[in-house]
C-alpha cells in the first residue's frame, strides 16, 4: 500500500510569533521555521506503517515556497521515500492546497492520503476534509489510531464527548491529532541518507490548478495582552479576592 | 440572504455550542435582514429539532431523518448541504469536532474558501479570527458567493433556547455515501457542566503527578459547580481522557473563573483559556509562564494548596 503524507512548513510552535508594524501579516525573517506538529505525527504514522509492513512507499508531499524542501528533508529524513515539492509563492490557503494534493494524488495512486489535522499557523483544520471531498473519499478526521484491515481502515478519532471509532473505506484520507503516536527525532546518519533521497518539483501551473487566494486578508493585530495580576499569599486570601475583589465565587 | 446553521445534536437535543452559533447566525441575519435556517439531519433526531425550533429567532427547521446521518458522518451529510447550499448566502456551523469535520468537506465540493473558527462578524463577508493560537488575530474578507463558516462558541453569547414556535419541515434525505460507518463511541461521562460553557473551570497539568490526584481537584469542582479540564501535557501522560484538553487544538474555554493547578503554561495552553475573566494559577514554580495570565498567583505546592482551598471554599461558604 502506498501512503502518501503532506507536511508544511511553519513557524516553530514555541515562537512568540509577532505582528509586522504595517497589519499586514506575521514577521517571518529570521525567525525559527519547523515542520508543522501534527505532520510530524502524520509523518510517523506513515513510517510506522512501513515499518509494520502495511505501507510500501510513503511519498511526503509540501505546497510553497522553495523554502519547504527543508521540510521535505526533514520528512525523508524520518522515514519516506522521496518527496515531490509544489512550489508557489503565493500564500497558499486550504482549498488551494487541497485542489494542489488532489491532482499530486492522481498522479501517484496511493491508497491512503495522511495529513495533520490542522497547521498551527493558520489554525483552519480543513486540508484533510477537503481533499477527501474532492477525492469522493472517505474521511477520518483527528485520529488517535489507525488499523488496517482488510479494504478499510478501522480509526479511533477525538470528539469532543471523548472517542469515536469509524470504519472507512479505502482509498481513504486520514488526519492526525495529538495522541496518534509520539514522532521520532530523525537520527543523524538518517539525515545524510535523506540527503540522496529524490526530491521533484511541480509548479501549481503543471497541475492545472489556480491558486488565487479567495480570503483577503484585511488586517492581522495583536489581540490586547493580558496584565499579571497579584500574588496572594496563601489559600485564605486567595478565596477571600475571589469573592470579595473578582466576586466570581 | 438567509443563513443556515447545521446544529451539533445529539438527535435528543442541541449541543451547548449551538445556540452559540445560532447567536451568530442572527447577528449575521440582522446586518443583512435576513432570516435564519437551521438544518437538523440525524437518526430519529425529532427531539434535536423540536429543540431547535423553540430557539427564538429561527425562522425555519429543516429536518432530515436517515440511519446513516447518525453520528453526523461527514461523508453523508455533505451531499445533503450542498444540496441545499444555492438558497443561502451563508452556511454556519459550531466549532466542535462536528463543525471542523463536516463542513470543510462541503466547502469543498462547493468550490468555497471556509473561514473557521471566527470570533467576530465585521459585515456580512468580513469576519475576524484566531490565529497562531491566537497570539494573532486576523480579519478575513471572503469573496466567496456562498460563505461557509465555523463559530468559536466562546465568542457568542448563547441564544435562548425557549420562546421561539418555527415550523419544522421535513425534507428528503440525500443517499448514504456508503463509505464510512460508525462502530462505536467511548463517552466520557461526567454530572459536572460541560468544559466549554462552565462558569467556573478547574484544569490540571502535568504537576498532578497522576490521574488520581484529579480527585483532588473534583473535590473544588464539586464545590464551585465547576468543570474539570486538564492541559496536554496531563492528557498526553495518561492522567485523564483526551476530551479534558483545554487549548489551541482542544477546547477553547471563557469561563468567569479558571483556575490553573500545576499548569506551567505554554502558549498551546494558554490559547484555550487566556479570554477567562478571571485566572487563578496555582503552581510551586514562581516563573511558570502561567502567572503572566494569572490575575490570582499563589506559588505553593499544589498538594497543599488544593485541599486546603477546598477546606477554605467550605469555612467561607455563604
Amino acid at each position: 500500500m502506498k501512503v502518501l503524507v503532506a507536511v508544511k512548513r511553519v513557524i516553530d510552535a514555541y515562537v512568540k510569533v509577532r505582528v509586522k508594524a504595517d497589519g499586514s501579516g506575521v514577521e517571518t525573517q529570521n525567525v525559527k521555521m519547523s515542520m508543522n506538529p501534527f505532520c510530524e505525527i502524520a509523518v510517523e504514522e506513515a513510517v510506522r506503517m512501513k515499518e509494520a509492513g502495511v505501507a510500501t512507499e510513503i511519498v511526503a508531499v509540501s505546497c510553497g515556497a522553495q523554502s519547504s524542501q527543508e521540510t521535505l528533508r526533514t520528512a525523508l529524513a524520518m522515514g519516506a521515500d522521496r518527496g515531490i515539492l509544489v512550489q508557489s509563492d503565493e500564500v497558499l490557503q486550504p482549498l488551494a492546497i487541497a485542489k494542489l494534493l488532489k491532482a499530486v494524488v492522481e498522479k501517484e495512486s496511493p491508497e491512503v492520503v495522511l495529513l495533520g489535522k490542522q497547521a498551527v499557523d493558520s489554525d483552519f483544520n480543513q486540508t484533510g476534509q477537503m481533499l477527501a471531498a474532492l477525492l469522493g473519499w472517505s474521511q477520518a478526521t483527528f485520529a488517535s489510531k489507525v488499523i488496517k484491515e482488510d479494504g478499510m481502515l478501522r480509526v479511533t478519532r477525538e470528539i469532543d464527548g471523548g472517542l469515536e471509532t469509524l470504519e472507512v473505506k479505502l482509498p481513504a484520507v486520514v488526519t492526525a491529532d495529538l495522541r496518534l503516536n509520539e514522532p521520532r527525532y530523525a537520527s543523524l546518519p538518517n539525515i545524510m541518507k535523506a540527503k540522496k533521497k529524490p526530491i521533484d518539483t511541480l509548479t501549481p501551473d503543471e497541475l492545472g490548478v489556480d491558486v488565487t487566494p479567495r480570503l483577503k486578508v484585511i488586517k492581522v493585530t495583536e489581540p490586547p495582552a493580558r496584565q499579571a495580576g497579584v500574588k496572594v499569599a496563601n489559600v485564605a486570601e486567595l478565596v477571600t479576592k475571589l469573592k470579595s475583589e473578582a466576586k466570581v465565587i | 440572504m438567509t443563513v443556515l446553521i447545521l446544529v451539533d445534536h445529539s438527535d435528543a437535543e442541541l449541543r451547548a455550542a449551538t445556540y452559540n452559533c445560532i447567536a451568530a447566525g442572527e447577528a449575521l441575519a440582522g446586518l443583512g435582514a435576513g432570516d435564519v435556517h437551521v438544518l437538523v439531519a440525524g437518526s430519529d433526531c425529532a427531539g434535536a429539532a423540536a429543540a431547535a425550533a423553540a430557539v427564538p429567532g429561527v425562522a425555519k427547521v429543516l429536518k432530515a431523518d436517515a440511519p446513516y446521518y447518525a453520528y453526523s458522518v461527514a461523508e453523508n451529510l455533505a451531499p445533503l448541504v450542498v444540496g441545499l447550499a444555492p438558497a443561502y448566502s451563508h452556511i454556519l456551523a459550531p466549532a466542535t469536532t462536528f463543525g471542523k469535520n463536516v463542513l470543510p468537506r462541503i466547502a469543498a465540493l462547493l468550490d468555497v474558501q471556509q473561514i473557521s473558527d471566527i470570533s467576530g462578524i465585521e459585515s456580512v463577508d468580513t469576519f475576524v479570527r484566531p490565529i497562531h493560537a491566537g497570539n494573532v488575530m486576523a480579519t478575513v474578507q471572503s469573496s466567496d458567493a456562498i460563505k461557509l463558516i465555523t463559530t468559536r462558541a466562546t465568542a457568542f453569547e448563547p441564544v435562548a433556547a425557549e420562546g421561539g414556535s418555527a415550523a419544522v419541515e421535513d425534507i428528503a434525505a440525500a443517499e448514504d455515501a456508503g463509505l464510512s460507518s460508525f462502530v462505536g463511541q467511548e463517552l466520557t461521562k461526567s454530572e459536572r457542566p460541560e468544559l466549554t460553557t462552565a462558569r467556573v473551570v478547574i484544569s490540571g497539568g502535568r504537576g498532578m503527578q497522576s490521574g488520581e490526584n484529579f480527585h483532588l481537584l473534583e473535590k473544588v469542582a464539586d464545590r464551585l459547580g465547576a468543570a474539570v479540564g486538564a492541559s496536554r501535557a496531563a492528557v498526553d501522560a495518561g492522567y485523564v481522557p483526551n476530551d479534558y484538553q483545554v487549548g489551541q487544538t482542544g477546547k477553547v474555554v471563557a469561563p468567569d473563573l479558571y483556575i490553573a493547578v500545576g499548569i506551567s503554561g505554554a502558549i498551546q495552553h494558554l490559547a484555550g483559556m487566556k479570554d477567562s475573566k478571571v485566572i487563578v494559577a496555582i503552581n510551586k514554580d514562581e516563573e511558570a509562564p502561567i502567572f503572566q495570565v494569572a490575575d490570582y498567583g499563589l506559588v505553593a505546592d499544589l498538594f497543599e494548596a488544593v485541599p486546603a482551598l477546598e477546606s477554605e471554599l467550605e469555612k467561607q461558604a455563604p
